[in-house]
């Protein structure tokens, strides 16, 4: 292992962050506090409580996990994308690192970021609900492994845009729409049956289910299954890398 | 001794069908200062490119130190410096940074001393703190390299490091890869300065259309393709070359005033013998008389045009 190699790229996409870092942490802060003020007390004023839970509680995990996916697919895209584009590329793909070590080192510095976004946006939920936190480790494996699972995909993407409308526009156009639909704002069982049916092809479900049931204990599906769904979704992302570095795909001539 | 870069049969077809290298064979000695030469699109950048493990080879084999660049890559790449010919930096970085970086990315514990010296070195430390991008076009280059010598290479591949540089500059860089020989380290170098070639390098390559068309030690080269020139000063000047002396390869100057008669000095003889009894006997005499061998920049201009 090139552990100096691993902790070279790792600082210095943690300092690429360090230079955003107002950007990287208010604009998550207001858009929460925004989806509190709108869903929470507008809408959740009617609502008033799902599953035995207060609407306002209900959504602090889903808000969670929408950031964290967005977070995590934009850092670690632009990550890998920016040297592609600027060209230093060349450095990384001429040092004496593994394919391994660069996925290590360029996930693992996006996935950190968006966790600490996720704690983040978790502590200003705690000013506007009252939080409770039923299985904490649970809740911290499930940030973790959609952080690093997310950050695959943003790897991924990352490698695969040719150009900055790509890399914007698939986090708009998919990531979002799927963490919307996935539950983030109600429960799977309010769907009518076709569409909860529909809802099951969505991975997101998984991840915010099985986080919701960390906090609260309820879920719309099994955590045994959110567990399972969100490892088959890491190593379907895995393989993909795999091949990428194994062709050269979009990295190398 | 054992080459520390060893090329066989190394091919290249891009994506696009274009075939850019055509099986290149080549050795590189330890210690040694290689300059390859060539024109545009030649192949020269794909060539280092492979070897520095950027783009992938689509035949033959390169050996490092022993390491096959694929199958042992860490090993190989390792050794090796490259300062690629495209100036690509981080614009919000900073020059210690930057360099550091390269350390940390090429395996090595974090070691200041080496950094400052390298910095030192490149005349950049007054701009250790300053952000890339405020930066002139010169110190990036100066900075790239810093870059590919922080990790102590045993190679250093520099894709034109001169181009763009200005004069008092190229002299400093001419003046830091000597140092580095000195320390070992072998050297390849791609220009088009022939000047630089001339000036620096123990052996030329000259690469054209992804083949290798000639290696030679440079004094050798310069001595068996160079071309040489007599000029003879008149003391009368000519209208016309007598016709005693047409079976010469003799040249009128536009004055009259001069003859220029241009030999090959891998020829069996040179001639000169025959030409100057014939100038004796024609009565023509001369007050003066010079030999100029040819550069380096002919002999590549020759042999680019008319590819053996
Ligand atoms: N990624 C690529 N895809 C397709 N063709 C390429 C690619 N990169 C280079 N080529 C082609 O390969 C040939 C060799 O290019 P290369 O960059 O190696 O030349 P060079 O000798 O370094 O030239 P220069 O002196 O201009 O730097 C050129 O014809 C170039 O157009
Ligand atoms: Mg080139």
């Amino acid at each position: 292992m090139n552990i100096h190699a691993i902790k070279a790229i790792y600082r210095f996409e943690m300092a690429r962050t360090g230079r955003t870092i107002f950007q990287s942490i208010v604009s998550p802060v207001l858009s929460t506090s925004l989806y509190f003020i709108v869903f929470g007390a507008a809408i959740g004023s009617r609502i008033s409580e799902v599953d035995g839970v207060s609407y306002g509680a209900f959504i602090v995990p889903g808000l969670i996990m929408l950031s964290l996916l967005t977070q995590s697919v934009s850092n670690a895209s632009f990550g890998i994308y920016f040297p592609r584009f600027t060209g230093t590329i060349y450095e990384v793909l001429s040092a004496p690192v593994s394919y391994l070590e660069i996925v290590i080192a360029y996930v693992g510095a996006a996935a950190t970021k968006a966790i600490i976004v996720g704690l983040i946006i978790l502590a200003t939920a705690g000013l506007f609900v009252p939080l409770e936190i039923q299985h904490p480790a649970w809740m911290m494996l499930f940030l973790v492994l959609t952080a690093i699972t997310f950050s695959l995909l943003g790897f991924i993407l990352g490698i695969w845009a040719d150009n900055f409308e790509k890399l914007q526009f698939v986090p708009l156009l998919i990531i979002t729409p799927l963490a919307f639909l996935g539950g983030s704002f109600y429960s799977i069982s309010m769907l009518p049956p076709f569409w909860q049916t529909v809802t099951l092809f969505n991975p997101v479900v998984y991840l915010i289910s099985g986080f919701r049931w960390s906090f609260y204990g309820q879920a719309d599906v099994g955590v045994e299954v959110s567990l399972a769904m969100t490892f088959v979704f890491l190593f379907a992302c895995l393989a993909v890398i795999a091949w990428i570095f194994k062709t050269g795909y979009r990295l190398k001539a | 001794m054992a080459p520390i870069l060893s090329i066989s049969g190394l091919s290249k077809t891009y994506d696009t069908g274009f075939q850019a290298l055509k099986s290149v064979s080549l050795d590189i000695e330890k210690g040694e200062v290689f300059a390859l030469l060539g024109p545009n699109g030649a192949g020269k950048t794909t060539l280092i490119s492979i070897i520095c493990g950027i783009v992938n080879g689509t035949g033959g084999s390169v050996t490092v130190d022993g390491h096959d660049i694929v199958r042992d890559f860490r090993a190989a790449r390792s050794l090796i410096g490259l300062v690629p010919q495209e100036l690509t930096t981080d614009a919000f970085e900073t020059v210690w940074a930057t360099v550091s970086f390269s350390r940390g990315l090429f395996g090595k514990p974090k070691a200041p001393a080496i950094v400052e010296k390298v910095l030192r070195d490149l005349s950049l430390w007054d701009k250790k703190d300053s952000k890339l991008m405020t930066l002139s076009g010169g110190m990036k280059r100066r900075v790239l390299i810093a870059k590919a010598l922080a990790h102590e290479p045993r190679v250093l591949f520099l894709d034109e490091p001169t181009a763009g540089v200005d004069v008092e500059l190229r002299r400093d860089m001419w003046r830091v890869i000597r140092e580095l020989r000195d320390t070992g380290v072998t050297i390849i170098l791609t220009t088009h300065y022939i000047e630089e070639a001339e000036e620096m390098a123990d052996r030329v390559g000259v690469i054209n259309k992804g083949e290798i068309v000639l290696v030679e030690n440079k004094a050798e080269l310069m001595r068996k393709l160079g071309r040489k020139q007599l000029t003879l000063h008149l003391a009368d000047p000519l209208d016309a070359i007598p016709g005693a002396l047409a079976a010469h390869n003799l040249e009128l100057s536009g004055d009259g005033s001069e003859l220029v008669y241009t030999y090959d000095t891998q020829g069996e003889r040179t001639g000169i013998t025959a030409l100057l009894q014939d100038l004796n006997t024609a009565g023509i005499r001369f007050r003066d008389l010079q030999t100029r061998q040819s550069s380096l920049e002919e002999i590549f201009v020759n042999l680019v045009r008319t590819p053996s």
